[in-house]
C-alpha cells in the first residue's frame, strides 16, 4: 500500500466513525474519507445484489447542497441549470447540470423546487466548492441568495425493491404517495419536517432522507434504518457498490461520462436540456456544436472476450487506429458480464458495431450495446 | 485463517510450495480479503519464462486490478485453467487454490523468503 502525501486531512462525514466501527474499508473520494465496501455486508458484490433485489443503505452524506431562495430564485436556476425547472411543481425534482458557456460540464445535480422562491440543489462531493463558487457568482445578477447547506445534513439513501417498505416502518408519511422523482417533509425516525426524497443513483426504486447532520442523530438514524431493513436484509453498502449499481444504470459519474471536455451531445444527455427554454449558459455553444455534427458520442461495450475494460483503457478500431477511450467499466456484479461506457467516433455508435479495448497488453474485443445496460422492472402505477 | 508452515510467502502476498524442483503459487489469505470478490484472473502460458519479483499475471476484483509476482525464476509447467470460470475459489479457499506451477530454475531462491510466522509478523505491521 502507498501512502501518498496529504496537503490537507480528508474531510468525513458525521457517520465516519460508524463506518469504522463496523468494519467498512476506507479510500479517500474526492477528498473525503469514505467506506468503498463492507466486509460485514460481505463485500462490494453482495451490497450490490442486496441493492438490486431487496434492500441497501448508502451514507451519501458527502454530497453537497445549495439553497437558491428569493424573488428571483427561478429565474437565476433557470440561468444557470440547463433543464426547465418552470416545468417542476412544488415537491418535484429533476435531474439535471450546471454548464459552462462552452456547453460543456460544471458538474450534474439534481433541482428540487420547494417553493415557489425556493430551489434545492444536490451536487457532487468533489465539486462542492466549485459548484458553490460558480453558482454564486452567476445567480449574483438576480434577486435571491444562495447558501451552501452541505454540511447541515446527514444524508442516507435506502436502494431496492424494499426500500420503500423498509423507510414505511420509520415515518407516518404514506410513502406510496411520493412518486418517483418527487419529495416531501415529514417526520422520520421522530425528526419532524425532514426531506424524503424518492431519488437516488442506482437505477432501483428507494429514497434519500435528509436529517441533521450532528453525530448521534446521524448513528440514530443509521441504526434504526439498519433495524428496519433487517427483515429484507438490509446490508450497508459503500462507494464500490454505489458505482457499480450507477454504472449498470449508464447514471453519469463527473469526471468520467461528464466533465468540463466534454458537451451535452457527447454525453447523450439531450433529453434533460431544454434547449427551447430561455437563454441559460452555454446555451449558444450546444446550439453552434449541434450545427457543427457531433464528432463523438457515449456509447454502451460489453466485452466479448476476456478481459475487463476499465476506466480510461483506449478503443481502437478493427484496423488498428486508436479512436477512444472508456470513460467507466467494471465487471457488473448484477448483470455478471464486463461492462463500459465509452467516448467513440459517431461512425462507430451503431449497435453491435465491434472495436477493440485495450486491456494492458491485450487488445479485446468488445461490441456496443443498448443501455442502460440495466433497467428496473416498474410496477404499474 | 492459518498459514501453512510449509509454503513460504513473498512481501507481495504470494505463497509458494515447493515439492521437489516444482513450486506451486498462489495469493494469501490477507491479499484475498483485501482484493474482495475475485472475478478475472489473467494466466501465463504454460512454458512461459519467470524471473523472480517479476509481474507474470493479474488478479482482478470488482474495483481493482492487481499484479502478480514471481516468487522465484523458472518455467511454467501448469496453470490452473479452472480460475477462468471459477475466480471465486481464491477467495474462499487461497491457501489451497494454485494459481500456477513453476519448474525451479534455482530452488534456493525461495529459502529467501518469508516463513509463516515471519509473514504474519509482516502483515500485522502493514496494518
Amino acid at each position: 500500500m502507498s501512502s501518498s502525501v496529504e496537503t490537507a486531512p480528508l474531510r468525513k462525514t458525521a457517520l465516519n466513525g460508524l463506518h469504522r466501527k463496523l468494519g467498512a474499508k476506507m479510500v479517500d473520494f474526492g477528498g473525503w474519507d469514505m467506506p468503498v465496501e463492507y466486509p460485514g455486508s460481505g463485500g462490494l458484490m453482495k451490497e450490490h445484489l442486496a441493492v438490486r433485489t431487496g434492500v441497501g443503505m448508502f451514507d451519501v452524506s458527502h454530497m453537497g447542497d445549495i439553497l437558491i431562495r428569493g424573488p428571483q430564485a427561478l429565474d437565476a436556476v433557470q440561468w444557470i441549470s440547463m433543464n426547465d425547472a418552470s416545468k417542476l411543481q412544488e415537491g418535484q425534482a429533476h435531474y439535471s447540470a450546471l454548464l459552462y458557456p462552452e456547453g460543456t460540464f460544471v458538474d450534474d445535480l439534481i433541482v428540487h423546487k420547494m417553493g415557489p422562491n425556493d430551489y434545492l440543489l444536490v451536487i457532487n462531493a468533489g465539486t462542492r466548492e466549485k459548484d458553490y463558487g460558480w453558482v454564486r457568482k452567476n445567480v449574483s445578477r438576480f434577486r435571491c441568495h444562495a447558501d451552501d447547506v452541505g454540511d447541515y445534513y446527514t444524508q442516507i439513501a435506502i436502494q431496492g425493491p424494499k426500500a420503500e417498505a423498509t423507510l414505511q416502518k420509520l415515518t407516518s408519511v404514506d410513502l406510496s404517495q411520493i412518486k418517483n422523482y418527487w419529495f416531501k417533509h415529514g417526520t422520520v425516525c421522530g425528526l419532524a419536517n425532514t426531506l424524503i426524497a424518492r431519488t437516488g443513483y442506482t437505477a432501483e426504486d428507494g429514497f434519500e432522507i435528509y436529517v441533521p447532520s450532528d453525530e448521534p442523530t446521524g448513528e440514530r438514524v443509521w441504526n434504526e434504518v439498519s433495524e428496519a431493513g433487517k427483515e429484507f436484509g438490509i446490508v450497508a453498502c459503500g462507494l464500490g457498490a454505489r458505482n457499480t449499481l450507477r454504472l449498470e444504470g449508464k447514471m453519469a459519474l463527473y469526471g468520467h461520462e461528464i466533465s468540463e471536455s466534454i458537451n451535452v451531445w457527447e454525453a447523450g444527455l439531450d433529453r434533460f436540456c431544454k434547449m427551447e427554454k430561455a437563454d441559460f449558459i452555454g446555451r449558444g455553444a450546444l446550439a453552434q456544436a449541434k450545427t457543427e455534427g457531433v464528432k463523438r458520442q457515449l456509447v454502451g461495450l460489453e466485452s466479448i472476450e476476456r478481459g475487463i475494460p476499465r476506466d480510461g483503457y483506449k478503443v481502437f478500431d478493427n484496423a488498428g487506429a486508436e479512436i477512444g477511450y472508456v470513460t467507466s467499466g467494471s465487471y457488473a456484479p448484477f448483470l455478471k458480464k464486463n461492462i463500459a461506457l465509452a467516448f467513440v467516433p459517431m461512425a462507430h455508435t451503431a449497435l453491435d458495431s465491434e472495436v477493440l479495448v485495450e486491456v494492458r497488453s491485450q487488445k479485446v474485443k468488445c461490441k456496443v450495446v443498448p443501455t442502460p445496460f440495466y433497467k428496473r422492472s416498474r410496477k404499474t402505477a | 485463517m492459518a498459514y501453512p508452515k510449509d509454503y513460504k510467502y513473498t512481501k507481495e502476498h504470494e505463497w509458494v510450495q515447493v515439492q521437489g524442483n516444482v513450486g506451486t503459487v498462489g495469493i494469501t489469505d490477507h491479499a484475498q480479503k483485501s482484493l474482495g470478490d475475485i472475478v478475472f484472473v489473467e494466466l501465463p502460458k504454460v512454458g512461459d519464462q519467470l524471473s523472480s519479483g517479476k509481474a507474470f499475471g493479474t488478479v482482478e476484483s470488482v474495483k481493482a486490478v492487481s499484479e502478480l509476482y514471481a516468487p522465484a525464476s523458472g518455467k511454467v509447467s501448469e496453470v490452473n485453467n479452472d480460475l477462468n470460470d471459477a475466480p471465486e475459489d481464491i477467495n474462499t479457499d487461497p491457501h489451497t487454490t494454485w494459481i500456477i506451477k513453476v519448474q525451479l530454475s534455482d530452488p534456493k531462491q525461495v529459502d529467501g523468503l518469508l516463513s509463516a510466522a515471519e509473514y504474519e509478523a509482516y502483515i500485522s505491521e502493514e496494518s
